[in-house]
Order: C-alpha cells, then sequence, then structure tokens
C-alpha cells in the first residue's frame, strides 16, 4: 500500500474508536496524566531525562492520538528510527511493558470502559516489534 | 489562487497541499515528523498574513499570539509569508539611555529604539557588540508603562559582551538590538488564575516585567513571586517589590536565600523549594521560572509532578554562552 492508501485505510479501521473515546478532546484529558506517570515510573522515567518537556509532551501526544486510533501518519520505520537510540541505552520488553501499564492507568483514571481499553491497548502493542528494533 | 512565501522565493499552493507539502516539494528543507498536526516538529511562524486558526490547534497561546502554526496542517486560503522560528530578524539600533548598578553584578540598561518594536514583557532580544558577538537578555520592562527597553545584565566572568557593558558601554551610545523573540510572558484571560514567578539572579528581568504586565492587564488572582540568589547581595529591587506589595493585595514577594545566613524577612533554601514547599499543589496554578538552567529544568518537571499542566507552563533558561 502506498502511504496515502496506508492513512485512509487506517482512519476507516480506527474511527469509530476515536470517536468513542471522544477524540482530540480526549487525547488533551489523556496526555498530561500519561505523561506524569511516565515521569513517576522508576522503571522508565530515565528514558526521559535530559528531554525539552514541551517536544516531549508533543510527542506523547502523538503517540496517544495513534494509540485511540485518531489520524496519523507514523510509520514502522519512524517508530524504529524514533527509538533506536532508546534500543541502545537498554530498551527493551519490560520497559514496554511498564509504558503499556501506564496507558491502560490513565485511560481508567479517565473512566474509560475496559473494552476501550483494551482496543487501544492493541494498536499500542502493534508497535512493539517497531519500537523495539526487531 | 494562494501564494507561499519563503525567504526570496514565492510558491503557488497546489489543490488540497499543505504549506509544508508546497515547500518540501520545492527543495525547501523543513524538519517534520507526523504530518497530522501533532508533533509540532514542522512549527513555522507567519511573518505576513495570518496562519488558519486550525493550523494552530494545540499551540500554547503564547505561540498563537505570535503568529506560530503547523506548517503540515496549514491550508491557507490567502497569501502568506513564512519562516522557521529561528530564521534571524532585522537588526534595530538603539540608543542607550540610562545605565544602572542594581546590584553588585547586575547592571540595568535602558534603550531607546530607533524603530518601534512590538514586544511582551518577559520576551527577549539580542543585543550586539558588533556584528558577529551578540547575546540574549530578557525585557524587564512594560510596553506602554515603561517608555524604553530595560534589561538586566549580570556580569559574567570573561563575559565578552557583559563586561564590554559594564565597562565600556556609555549613556548615548548606540547599539544593535535583535527581536523580541521568546514565549515566556503573560497571556491575558482567565485573570483570576494564580500565578507563581520563580527565577535566580538576572532571571528576575524577565518575571519583573510579567509581573507589572499582568497587575496592568487587571489579573486579580494571587501573583506570588520568589526570587532566589545565594546571598542577600544577589538580590535586587526589593525595595521595588516590597513596594509593589504594598499597592498590589494579591501580589507577594518572597525573597529566598540559599546560603546559610538567612535573616528575618527572608526564606531559606533554593527558590523553587520554597515555592514547591509553600504551594504543595500545583494543579490550576500558572508558572513561570527564569534563570539558572539547572533550576529551570528541576522546578518545570517538579510543578508538573505537582500538579501543574504542561500548557501552563512558561519557562527561560538563561544558558551561558560556552565562548565567555
Amino acid at each position: 500500500m502506498t502511504e496515502k492508501s496506508l492513512a485512509a485505510w487506517w482512519e476507516q479501521q480506527h474511527q469509530s474508536l476515536y470517536q468513542n473515546l471522544g477524540g482530540e478532546a480526549a487525547v488533551n484529558a489523556a496526555v498530561d496524566i500519561f505523561y506524569r506517570k511516565v515521569l513517576s515510573d522508576d522503571r522508565i522515567s530515565h528514558f526521559f531525562e535530559d528531554v525539552d518537556m514541551d517536544k516531549q509532551a508533543a510527542k506523547q501526544k502523538a503517540f496517544l492520538t495513534m494509540a485511540f486510533g485518531g489520524p496519523q501518519n507514523y510509520t514502522g520505520v519512524d517508530m524504529r528510527r524514533g527509538h533506536a537510540h532508546l534500543v541502545q541505552r537498554g530498551l527493551n520488553d519490560t520497559h514496554f511493558d511498564a509504558v503499556m501499564e501506564n496507558l491502560a492507568g490513565t485511560l481508567r483514571e479517565l473512566g474509560v470502559a475496559e473494552e476501550l481499553i483494551n482496543q487501544v491497548a492493541a494498536i499500542a502493542e502493534s508497535t512493539r516489534n517497531d519500537v523495539l528494533s526487531r | 489562487m494562494v501564494n507561499i512565501k519563503y525567504a526570496k522565493d514565492s510558491f503557488t499552493l497546489g489543490e488540497n497541499r499543505s504549506v509544508l507539502d508546497c515547500l518540501t516539494e520545492h527543495g525547501v528543507p523543513i524538519p517534520f515528523s507526523c504530518r497530522s498536526g501533532v508533533c509540532q516538529t514542522c512549527l513555522m511562524r507567519a511573518t505576513g498574513g495570518s496562519p488558519p486558526e486550525a493550523a494552530q490547534q494545540g499551540l500554547k497561546d503564547t505561540l498563537k499570539l505570535q503568529n506560530y502554526f503547523l506548517a503540515c496542517v496549514c491550508h491557507p486560503t490567502e497569501d502568506l509569508e513564512v519562516a522557521l522560528p529561528d530564521d534571524a530578524q532585522a537588526a534595530i539600533p538603539a540608543t542607550v539611555k540610562k545605565l544602572e548598578l542594581l546590584n553588585e553584578e547586575i547592571m540595568r540598561v535602558m534603550l531607546e529604539c530607533h524603530a518601534p518594536i512590538q514586544y511582551k514583557a518577559g520576551q527577549f532580544i539580542n543585543l550586539f557588540r558588533n556584528r558577529s558577538l551578540g547575546r540574549s537578555y530578557s525585557l524587564a520592562s512594560v510596553p506602554h508603562e515603561d517608555d524604553h527597553l530595560h534589561i538586566h545584565v549580570r556580569r559574567l566572568p570573561n563575559g565578552r559582551v557583559s563586561g564590554w557593558i559594564h565597562e565600556e558601554l556609555r549613556p548615548d551610545q548606540t547599539v544593535e538590538v535583535r527581536g523580541p523573540a521568546g514565549d515566556c510572558f503573560y497571556v491575558p484571560g482567565n485573570p483570576e488564575q494564580g500565578l507563581i514567578l520563580i527565577g535566580t539572579g538576572s532571571g528576575l528581568a524577565p518575571l519583573y516585567g510579567i509581573i507589572r504586565d499582568a497587575l496592568r492587564q487587571g489579573h486579580n488572582g494571587a501573583i506570588r513571586l520568589f526570587h532566589g540568589s545565594r546571598d542577600q547581595r544577589g538580590l535586587y529591587l526589593v525595595g521595588e517589590l516590597r513596594e509593589l506589595m504594598k499597592q498590589y493585595a494579591n501580589f507577594d514577594y518572597v525573597p529566598c536565600l540559599s546560603g546559610s545566613d538567612v535573616p528575618h524577612g527572608f526564606a531559606a533554601g533554593r527558590a523553587h523549594e520554597v515555592a514547591l514547599k509553600e504551594v504543595p499543589n500545583l494543579k490550576d496554578w500558572r508558572l513561570f521560572l527564569c534563570g539558572h538552567p539547572e533550576m529551570v529544568k528541576q522546578a518545570k518537571k517538579k510543578a508538573f509532578l505537582a500538579g501543574a499542566a504542561m500548557k501552563d507552563i512558561y519557562a527561560d533558561a538563561f544558558n551561558v554562552s560556552q565562548s565567555g
């Protein structure tokens, strides 16, 4: 598939999830809670030292938009490129699991139904191999 | 037909193309990543015309006010002149009106620009000693309240610009300035929100401007300033700030000393630690953090973890040039 048709396919598949969650407003409500959890999590917080917090928050927002089924154009290559330096610093499955846990925790805090949380988790899970450069 | 002007070129915007598409297709190297208006990598600024509202979604208010936008989701219906955020601005000559030592190491410089300059208190200008040697200084003055631009220059060891300002610069001399730039300033609206301002050393300059700007614009929520230094000699404008406290019931000034000698009337500890002790829950507060880069970095993280929203934290780290 070309990049454009891939993006169109993505939007068709996930539009209802994104709408059910509440669209961009839901992402805005989740981003600070999620980023706060990640920064306070001793298992992974060291990966976030020495980065510009505003830029980092924008990236967290992009990630949540994708996981919520929202409009996005990330490709597997982007995911690999964006995390390669962290893999070199030892990023592995346990860290990915911790992020997944924080993601679900964020959604529970916002009162999202378990069924939708599972759908979000499935999308996030689909990036695991690219994020970990496998 | 809509035209996009960039540097000396003008390109016709194709149907259904974004400003980012248009520029990259013509070989202009604009950084980008998500292409969905989210990651903010393709942040640009309109220097002529107004960007559509949809291209500013999710940006900080201070960036919106300065016509910043995201190129990947920008579909203008009228001509737009655009620039990358750090593209140089024109230099303006300015006459030195007054030089005044505020403490042992900080000099207040008052400058009169030869052309009008639109700025917000708390933004910074670059002041040039010569064509290739300039440094950034935050603006402590308030437009429409102060006649001139005010900057506070701390003398640095071997500082090539700060040393020159302290030793050689004289009233009536003309210098070159560029700017303003920076997004650490007061945005009107939400006048009952509490403000906490934390600064070290000459980080007081932007804060002094921001506080007076907020008061002038009728901010009625609490405004709490924590200014820190190691000892009393590092503090300045103490009298002016105490006077401001008498004048405005919602303004509070806490001078903080991190050294061992802390007389009555001063708080013991680093400014950001004192502030967080006094206001442990920062949910719904607006924060301004200026000064030492390590303080700004730590305070930003701590403030966020203490409940402040990312969009409510405005910061300006005073990085010292490695070349002196």
